[in-house]
């Protein structure tokens, strides 16, 4: 008999072996699929997160700078923006009027946004895809319009109606969904700031390679100011969406040691069952290797299907579903939650390390019990 | 006769995994060629409009703008605050607040 011969004869007697005690395998499969669906589920959706934040953050401003008061950030005066033109690089220095605006009707939080496009045209807002649908907690199916008009509620208790001039596109909500973009004459009516303040700046330098030099410099003049490069903003979304690291770690070290005691208890605490078995197939001439491959096989054959099952659900999950299941976790607080369809990245490192997390420690949990049992006298396993 | 054996049966649905495999790497591929227009039109967005970060959480500022944020924002309400929003225990410190929060 040829070895592959062998081997598939060794396999069909597993595949026997495992129907034999099906409504435990099957339960074993489907939780053991669970488990690699939620791994797989973090690793698509937070590397995806990156690479998305990666591509399309790479023409966010090259530096803003904001001023720090008692350890938080606070309005920039305006007049700071001279001594930093002077700096020796710098191309352009604008002041950037942003800020919060929490609606009460919807209960949704709003970014506020001045544009200069609108300066010359008061009253008016361009508004995300979020935003137009805010009503659709207290009316559903109600969406905004064009040229709608929506009340906003400045500082001092009254009412500034803002005609709805345009839409941000829908494909875009992934950085627009909350955005209320307005005129600044608008913008300082609603909010109490005064002229010479600014939410911050934000600065174009002329060689890339100067910003660490001219954040150092502008340190410098203003000791209360702190400069925040392009570089750091790309490097926070690699870092906030590290599966690696805080509590998506933590929620997945729970399920994943879960398993593993589940996979140790059902691989280590062989049935008397089984050990029968090992100890008749030694008696009728099985190799302690025979039934190592036995076992081996048993361990592929329910992590394989549970591999492949786990990971095209994860897949459909994330990039056909939207992480629907993850949705009232990612959700939280917010009233407001854009809704995007994010662009699959899958690599060969994300399948490796599944495959090294998964499939590699449950294959050997389940052959080495065996070989224990597989080197004593078939006689004794057999009495036990 | 194909599939006799319980073995093919085993072999045919690996296959069909190590398919279902090849179909998510083709289908991440094309979708990323489609997307290219998006993602292009996004980066024009933030860059006309000179934003800073994504719409992913907007229940609290610091984790509307993390890259914006400052290190006290999540004690906001009062120095012994504990962090309160579900958004703020999913988001790690964005690298550039541990290494220099100067001004304070």
């Amino acid at each position: 008999m040829g070895a592959l011969e062998k081997q598939r004869h060794i396999l069909d007697f597993t595949l026997s072996s495992l129907g034999r005690r099906k409504g435990k395998n099957i339960a074993l499969i489907i939780v053991y699929t669970f488990v690699i669906f939620l791994l797989a589920s973090v690793l698509f959706l937070t590397d995806s997160l990156k690479k998305e934040a990666s591509q399309i953050l790479q023409d966010t401003p090259e530096m803003t700078v904001q001023r720090l008061v008692a350890g938080r950030q606070d309005l920039i005066p305006v007049h700071y923006i001279e001594a930093i033109k002077q700096i020796k690089g710098v191309q352009s220095v604008t002041p950037r009027l942003w800020g919060y605006y929490y609606d009460a009707r919807s209960g949704a939080n709003y970014t506020l946004m001045v544009n200069a496009e609108l300066n010359d045209h008061a009253g008016e807002i361009i508004i995300g895809t979020g935003v137009s649908m805010r009503n659709a907690t207290s009316m559903p199916n109600h969406a905004v319009w064009k040229n709608d008009v929506l009340p906003f509620k400045t500082y001092d208790g009254s009412v500034v109606p803002l005609k709805v001039k345009g839409f941000l596109s829908s494909s875009s909500e992934l950085v627009t969904s909350d955005l209320v973009l307005v005129s600044e004459a608008d913008f300082r009516k609603i909010f109490p700031i005064a002229k010479d303040h600014a939410t911050d700046l934000v600065l174009k330098v002329r060689n890339g390679k100067e910003l660490a030099t001219i954040a150092a410099k502008i340190t410098q003049i203003h000791p209360d100011c702190r400069p925040i490069l392009r570089e750091d903003i790309l490097r926070t979304y690699n870092a906030v969406f590290d599966w690696r690291g805080g509590v998506i770690l933590m929620v997945l070290a729970g399920g994943f040691f879960a398993f593993i005691i589940l996979a140790w208890d059902k691989a280590t605490g062989l049935s008397a069952e089984e050990k029968r078995e090992i100890g008749i197939l030694k008696a009728i001439g099985w190799e302690t290797s025979d039934i190592l491959l036995m076992k081996f096989w048993e361990g592929a054959a329910v992590s394989l299907t549970a591999f492949f099952m786990g990971i095209f659900l994860a897949y459909l999950h994330i990039f056909l579903a939207s992480s629907i299941l993850f949705e009232p976790f990612l959700k939280g607080w917010s009233v407001l939650y854009p809704h995007f369809r994010l662009t699959p990245y899958v690599n060969g490192y994300q399948i490796a390390v599944l495959f090294f997390l998964t499939v590699i420690p449950y294959t050997v949990v389940t052959i080495v019990p065996s070989w224990r049992s597989a080197t004593i006298d078939p006689d004794s396993v057999m009495r036990m | 006769m194909i599939l006799q054996r319980k073995s093919d049966v085993f072999f045919s649905s690996l296959a069909v995994g190590v398919l279902l495999m090849c179909l998510i790497f083709l289908d991440a591929a094309v979708s990323q060629r489609l997307d290219r227009e998006v993602v292009r039109e996004r980066r024009e967005i933030v860059r006309v409009l000179e934003l800073t970060d994504l719409c992913l959480f907007t229940e609290a500022r610091y984790t509307r703008h993390p890259s914006m944020a400052d290190l006290h924002t999540p004690f906001q309400d009062h120095p012994l605050a504990l962090e309160h929003f579900p958004s703020g225990s999913v988001m790690a410190i964005p690298p550039h607040l541990k290494l220099q929060d100067s001004g304070e």
